[in-house]
Formats: C-alpha cells, sequence, structure tokens
C-alpha cells in the first residue's frame, strides 16, 4: 500500500468578489471557514494560524523544556501523523530545543495494525525522526485480537484503554522517555467532556480538560499540543500538506456509548460550530467541592501541580486536577511503577487468564463458533 | 453534460471499492453538487447499505469534509453549487481513528 495524495485543483476561481477574500491578509480567496469563530480565510493564512494556535498552547502550558526528549504517540492516523509533522516543524521554527521520537504500539490487531504500521514507517522516513515500536506482545504476551477472542469485542475497548495507555508509558520508560505527547484534539476532549457528564463521573470530568496529565502510578508526564484544535481543521491541514496519514476504522469500534456522545456532537457543530471549544471552556470552569480528607490535602499541597493555560493566555488557578505519581511503588507482579500493589494492567490480565483457561476447558465441545477460538488458541503460547 | 474528479479520502474509499479517485459523468444542463450526490448514492455506492456512511437526512453525513477545488463547499454555494469541467470534488471523513 503506497500513498495517493490528494490532487491538486486545476479549475481557479475566474472572478473573486471582494467579499470572498481572506479576512485576514485581504488578497487571497478564502477556501476555509474557521469553526472555531467561522472567519473566512486563504488556506496560507490558514497554515498560518493552525500553526501559530498550537505553539501559543505550548508556550503558553510550558510545556516543553530544552534537551527534553519527546516521544509521540504515533498510530499513523490523522491527529498523531499531523502532530509528529507540526511538533517537528514548531520545534525548527521556534527552537524548542526537544528530541521527538515516533513512539509506535503494535496492539496485534490483524489487518488494521499492518497498514497502519506501515503508514508511521513511511512517516519515520517523510519526517526524519527515530521510530520505536513496542508490541502488546512483548508487554503483556497477549496480542488485542487474542484479548478479542477471549473476552469478547464488547469490552475491548476497555481492555485496548488500559492497556495502550500503559503501553505508551512502558515504552518511553523503556526508552528512558518521561515525556508522551499524544493527538488528542478539541474534539476528543469536549466529547469526553460530555461523557462525563452524562454519565455522572465527576471526578474524572474535573480531570479531562487538563493539557498535562499523568495517570496514578506512572513516572510519565502526557500532554495534548492539539486540546484546541479542531478535528476538522487538523483533516484539512492533512489535506493541504498532502500529509500521508492511515484512516481505517480500529476493526474494534468504540462502545456505542462513546459513538452516540460523538454523534450527538457532530450533530450540534453543524448548527453551533464554536460549540467544541465552549464544551471544553465549560469542562476547564467547572470547580469540585474541595474535598474534605486531608490525604488529599497534603498531596495537593507538596506537588507542583501542572499549570493549565486557556487559548486567550490566561492562566487557571491551580487546583488539584491531576493524581499525581506519589510513592514510586512498584507492582508486585510485573515490576512496573504503580501506586497500588498490583497494576491495573496486572488486574485486567489476571481476569484474562482465568478466561483463558476456562476456555481451554470448554474447547472440546464442537460447538460453533468455539472453532473460532480453538484456532486462536493455538497461536497461543503459555 | 459534465466531467468532474471525485475524491474520497479519509476511509470513506472503502464503501467505493477501496478506489480514492473517480471520474465522475453526468448529463444535463446545469449540474449541482446536489445532482452529484444523488448521482454517487445511486450509481457509486456498491453495497446499498452503505449510503449511512456517505449522506444522512438527504445530504452529506456531519463529520465528512466536502471541497470544490480545495475550497470548503459551504463557501461555495453548497449543494447549489454548479460543476464545471475540470473540477475536483473531494469528500473526506474527519471521524476515523486518529
Ligand atoms: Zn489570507
Ligand atoms: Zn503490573
Amino acid at each position: 500500500m503506497s500513498f495517493v495524495p490528494p490532487s491538486d485543483p486545476v479549475n481557479r476561481a475566474k472572478k473573486i468578489k471582494v467579499s470572498q477574500l481572506c479576512e485576514i491578509c485581504h488578497c487571497r480567496k478564502a477556501l476555509i471557514r474557521r469553526p472555531k469563530n467561522l472567519q473566512r480565510i486563504c488556506k496560507l493564512c490558514f497554515f498560518h494560524v493552525f500553526e501559530t494556535e498550537i505553539h501559543n498552547t505550548i508556550v503558553c502550558a510550558n510545556l516543553f523544556q530544552k534537551g527534553e526528549k519527546v516521544a509521540v504517540g504515533a498510530s499513523g492516523g490523522k491527529d498523531s501523523t499531523v502532530l509528529a509533522y507540526v511538533l517537528k516543524l514548531l520545534n525548527d521554527r521556534y527552537n524548542y530545543g526537544i528530541h521527538i521520537v515516533l513512539l509506535s504500539i503494535d496492539e496485534g490487531i490483524v489487518g488494521y495494525r499492518d497498514d497502519s504500521l506501515a503508514t508511521v514507517k513511511r512517516n519515520q522516513v517523510q519526517y526524519d525522526l527515530p521510530l520505536e515500536i513496542v508490541s502488546y506482545r512483548d508487554l503483556y504476551d497477549w496480542t488485542m485480537d487474542e484479548i478479542v477472542a477471549c473476552a469478547g469485542v464488547r469490552s475491548s475497548c476497555t481492555y485496548c484503554g488500559v492497556f495502550r495507555r500503559q503501553a505508551l508509558d512502558r515504552g518511553a520508560a523503556k526508552l528512558g522517555i518521561s515525556h508522551v505527547v499524544t493527538g488528542h484534539n478539541a474534539d476528543d476532549m469536549a466529547e469526553t467532556v460530555l461523557m462525563n457528564i452524562f454519565r455522572g463521573d465527576v471526578a474524572r470530568l474535573e480531570k479531562s480538560t487538563a493539557i498535562i496529565t499523568q495517570s496514578s502510578g506512572s513516572p510519565i508526564k502526557r500532554s495534548k499540543p492539539f486540546k484546541y484544535s479542531y478535528q476538522k481543521e487538523i483533516v484539512l491541514y492533512a489535506h493541504y500538506k498532502k500529509l500521508d496519514y492511515f484512516s481505517t476504522e480500529c476493526s474494534y469500534a468504540p462502545e456505542a456509548f462513546r459513538g452516540t456522545a460523538r454523534e450527538l456532537m457532530k450533530n450540534l457543530e453543524l448548527i453551533r460550530p464554536s460549540c467544541i471549544i465552549d464544551i471544553i471552556h465549560s469542562g476547564e470552569n467547572l470547580i469540585l467541592k474541595p474535598k474534605k480528607s486531608s490525604k488529599n490535602e497534603l498531596r495537593s499541597a507538596s506537588e507542583q501541580q501542572p499549570v493549565e493555560v486557556r487559548s486567550d493566555g490566561s492562566v487557571k488557578l491551580q487546583r488539584n486536577t491531576t493524581a499525581g505519581f506519589i510513592d514510586g511503588g512498584k507492582c508486585e507482579r510485573c515490576g512496573y511503577l504503580s501506586s497500588n500493589r498490583i497494576c491495573k494492567a496486572c488486574i485486567l490480565l489476571e481476569g484474562l487468564e482465568k478466561n483463558r483457561a476456562k476456555v481451554s476447558l470448554e474447547k472440546d465441545t464442537s460447538v460453533a463458533g468455539a472453532a473460532r477460538l480453538t484456532r486462536a488458541l493455538e497461536r497461543l503460547s503459555f | 453534460m459534465v466531467k468532474v474528479k471525485v475524491e474520497f479520502m479519509g476511509g470513506l474509499d472503502v464503501i467505493f471499492n477501496k478506489q480514492r479517485m473517480h471520474q465522475v459523468l453526468i448529463d444535463g444542463g446545469e449540474v449541482t453538487i446536489k445532482d452529484l450526490i444523488d448521482y454517487i448514492v445511486a450509481e457509486m455506492i456498491s453495497n446499498k447499505n452503505d449510503i449511512g456512511v456517505f449522506v444522512e437526512n438527504g445530504t452529506i453525513r456531519p463529520g465528512i469534509l466536502t471541497l470544490i477545488n480545495d475550497a470548503d463547499w459551504e463557501l461555495e454555494g453548497g449543494e447549489e453549487y454548479v460543476l464545471e469541467d475540470g473540477d475536483i470534488i473531494s469528500f473526506t471523513s474527519t471521524l476515523h481513528g486518529g
């Protein structure tokens, strides 16, 4: 599979009305209407504002330190591909002085991950960035296909979520990198805010708009430079720049709940395009009643919290938004840094191992469907 | 009659036999984008179960980016835009995994 770039237009607009001109430079035809503010702008001005907004997000949040090694969680999809491209460009333009590495996770999803990894390998050459691939097989001794065969498709997102998140951290730790940037965009963030509201998950709600996060038990810092970037603009940017990205839905589709929240937001966006940034803004400004637990107070006093910065450059008041890495403990099973006795991945793996045993016992009964599992089991190594 | 180039990207090509680029000829005097969309739905989507991936409530599904010669179709008159020979119309899904 090779990359076919989109075609360049051959027809030129004959007569351009003044009303069709770019609202920034006033000299070229507007091609884009920005969803954020409905401003009509030309291609060159779009590149400029898109890149500059990300630069501002990075600078205001003080995301990078000079000499820092930063891993881009690279899936081959549009967001991480554009992220790798833009980060490299901004690092050169503004001299952040960071060392960028592409970090890919091979979940072992036949057909999906093979093609997307091929894309990441092309990106490695196109952007001249080092690439590291870490597989589920290496990390957990299970591929995603095996997990699904064992646990069923419906819970695949639960596993994918926990394992993928840890996989990036573990992969980064293995490379001696303590900062991972991901391509999560404004649409993703707004979707998460909505889902947390719908579920009444107040604890997550407050964390869901942080630009820098750290999962409890992990020494790795995560950040989202695309926090304020619209999905539509990321796709447009990739289109105009002819970036090579991979775009087939993960064969283990999102759970119905997230899918419905996404659909709802896309429909809202049609009526009110700024709603995505508005939802994030609402999420940022929700402040929970402080908990009375003394443990929390102690932690927030002794710990430096990442500062969050809004698109207009204002800084949010510091509060306890992240449960930081606490005690430097290690998981008893796998030795991975964890604040709990046993890390989340190991708990999930334990459940899977039990299932694997159960499935092994059942495999002699030749019911339809069991054959598929048997085939999956034959590929397993103990 | 009008001859245009139609491109399906961002994963949309899967419902068009995995082919991204198509030359399309449509008969008629003034052919609009609306006519093109109807033509695509009627003639080009191989599996009729896939129509919902492309259109919803009679128009392009939310989350699909429609460009006319690289310009957002909303700036070109939307569905009413009259096609010209050599136009490049692209449909890109923004919904697929990041
Ligand atoms: Zn301009
Ligand atoms: Zn563990």
